[in-house]
């Protein structure tokens, strides 16, 4: 987009940017579109923001509604007219041209429509100037040599007159405009669109041509309420957003530690993915209470909850919304998904944030857009959004429901989160836990622990760790690893003595063995023992009866029997 | 008109002609310059010039041109029918 192109601000956000800048100064831009479609709202909305916000004079030349009418049109928009008109900042002439009046009879020129145009330009001194639409002409005058010669002459006279112009003209069946005016118009050339596809009504603007630059055929969604035109901008990709190292709260103690011990940072992003129950919801609201209770102020969309619901649900896990809401520092909003189209959700987003300015954005869940795009479409505009709100300071808390066949851990926008917290509900001995997962986080030392947590009476409350030699458990299953290990022990201690005693008893039996052995041994001995004494009586008797026998034989023989 | 052009004079001219035919008629014609009284282009609603003004009797008419084609003006005027002489 060409920046040395001096440039005309409409004062509407977004299409300033869009445009960087505005509408070509001195040119006359054409703005085309169906019934309907915004094109007399952005002109006046134009003048009106030149005049009130820029110092520079307009010229609203209407072909189609009085001045009364268009004064009760835009009044609604907020806009003054009367008060303009008299400040002379605004001039407004209605051309009224009624064919049946006319009566062509020669030759002529449309130099009433010069006098007038040039009076009202020179009596407020206008810098802008809007013809809405000029195309009226074309059904009244006959002549087209005439009328294409003197059109031709028309955007001269505003180039001399060095005013920006804003011509509008109806869309055509087959040409851009009805009447060709893009031959005269070649400048900038603008197409708004309101379409129906399946009941959803979608606004989007288109930037055809833009001299000085080449454009891309990117389409932009936009609103149209109580205050008037209201664009999504398009931002750069948040790659110049401003690095902050302040960090906001949770609302849940333990998880600030988790994440480095002060919670998420400023303007980051965080992503809380999970399936049905798993506690999505309460992690935001926990959040968004810590954030109020700050005296910040909170903005909570929801596509599936009504705003009553939501404040019963989170009373009944301590949450007690309703004061914050009093007091102005939480704002609920509900839609349905299928309201509007993808892009009036996120230009309707993106104008509570500019009016309500929070610090805080809750979108609860982003999976509902899914029912009303393409996967591709709703990245894109979620990046967007992302970048939008990173851009403006606010940090903001998404919330993705997973289904139970889709991968554990993925969502569409998980690589572009700063944080990324994943929770799960697991069934094991007939209980489920619940589970929270620190998935990523970007820019400071996280602690990469999976948490078991409760939601309670209280709110969240997140359970110290256990680790153990098994891996990580769980609730109940928790509680029986540690009780089993103890058990363990015990076991071990309790086989130790047993071993011992064992011993003791062994050794015991083993000394009374050796005891029983020995007393055999000694009664053996005993035995021999006698035996032998026997035996030495016996060898004694004997000896002494062999002496006794010698002695008597002696005695015999000498006595010669 | 809007200044002195060759279309504004012949139109005056034309006019200043036909009116002194139609005798029959009490002819009130009042020349106004836009260049020299620009606002009155908002109030009388005039876009092409020249253009004459029929104000009386209503309804009002515009006949644009430089009244060249004076049947086309008296019809235009109504004074003349479409058909009848």
């Amino acid at each position: 987009m060409s920046k040395d192109l001096p440039k005309a601000q409409t004062g509407i956000e977004g299409f300033d940017e869009i445009t960087q800048g505005g509408l070509p100064r001195g040119r006359p831009t054409l703005i085309v579109g169906g019934p309907g479609s915004g094109k007399t709202l952005l002109s006046m909305e134009f003048l009106v923001n030149g005049a009130m916000k820029y110092g520079e004079p307009g010229v609203f030349f209407s072909f189609e509604e009085t001045e009364d009418e268009l004064a009760q049109n835009v009044a609604s928009l907020g806009f003054n007219i009367k008060a303009l008109k008299e400040g002379n900042m605004l001039a407004i002439d209605h051309v009224k041209i009624e064919a049946a009046e006319i009566v062509e009879t020669g030759d002529y020129d449309l130099e009433g429509l010069f006098v007038r145009l040039g009076y009202a330009i020179d009596s407020v001194k206008a810098k802008r100037v809007v013809l809405d639409t000029i195309e009226s002409i074309f059904s009244t005058f006959g002549n087209t040599v005439i009328l294409r010669s003197e059109l031709r002459r028309l955007f001269r006279f505003l180039k001399e007159k060095g005013v920006t112009a804003v011509i509008t003209g109806e869309k055509g069946e087959n040409t851009l405009t009805r009447d060709g005016l893009e031959e005269y118009v070649s400048d900038a050339v603008i197409v708004l669109d309101n379409r129906v596809i399946g009941n959803i009504a979608t606004r989007r603007m288109r930037i055809i041509k833009y001299r000085g630059s080449s454009h891309g055929s990117n389409e932009y969604p936009f609103l149209i309420d109580e205050n008037g035109f209201s664009m999504l901008p398009v931002t750069s990709l948040g790659l110049d957003a401003k690095v902050t190292d302040e960090r906001i709260s949770t609302g849940i103690l333990d998880l600030d530690a988790m994440l480095g011990g002060k919670g998420y940072f400023r303007s980051s992003t965080v992503l809380i993915t999970g399936q049905a129950g798993t506690g999505k919801t309460s992690f935001g609201m926990e959040f968004v209470r810590a954030a109020c209770e700050s005296g910040k102020r909170s903005l909570f969309i929801t596509f599936e909850e009504s705003p009553d619901q939501v404040v019963r649900n989170m009373r009944a896990i301590g949450i007690e919304l309703q004061p914050f809401v009093k007091r102005g520092l939480l704002r609920i909003r509900a839609d349905r998904p299928t309201s509007y189209g993808l892009e009036m959700h996120l230009a309707t987003i993106h104008k509570l944030v500019r009016d309500f300015r929070p610090d805080v954005v809750v979108i609860d869940p982003i999976s509902s857009l899914m029912s009303i795009g393409e996967e591709a479409e709703i990245r894109s505009t979620l990046v967007r959004l992302a970048d939008y709100l990173k851009m403006s300071g606010i940090t903001s808390l998404f919330t993705d429901l997973k289904h139970a066949e889709q991968p554990r851990e993925s969502s569409m926008i998980s690589s572009l989160v700063d944080t990324w917290i994943f929770l799960e509900s697991i069934e094991s001995n007939g209980e489920s836990d619940r589970i929270l997962h620190l998935v990523k986080s970007r820019g400071m030392a996280h602690s990469n622990q999976i948490r078991e947590f409760h939601i309670t009476s209280k709110g969240i409350e997140l359970i110290p760790p256990y680790v153990g030699p098994a891996g990580v458990f769980t609730g109940s299953a928790r509680y029986a690893q540690e009780a089993k290990e103890r058990a363990e022990e015990v076991i071990r201690a309790e086989e130790f003595d047993r071993l011992k005693a064992a011993l003791e008893q062994q050794r015991e039996v083993l000394e009374s063995q050796i005891e029983a052995q020995r007393a055999e041994f000694a009664n053996k001995e005993a035995d021999l023992q006698r035996r032998i004494e026997a035996e030495n009586r016996r060898k004694e008797a004997i000896e002494s009866s062999r002496r006794h026998m010698r002695i008597m034989r002696t005695n015999s023989s000498k006595r010669g029997d | 008109m809007a200044g002195q052009t060759p279309k504004s004079l012949a139109a005056i001219a034309n006019l200043k002609r036909m009116s002194e035919d139609l005798t029959d008629y009490e002819v009130h014609i009042e020349i106004i310059d836009l260049q020299k009284d620009p606002q009155l282009a908002k109030v009388d609603q005039i876009v092409a010039v020249p253009t004459l003004v029929r104000r009386l009797p209503p309804p009002m008419r515009k006949i644009i041109g430089d009244l060249s084609n004076e049947e086309k003006v008296l019809i235009g005027l109504n004074i003349r029918d479409r058909g009848t002489r």
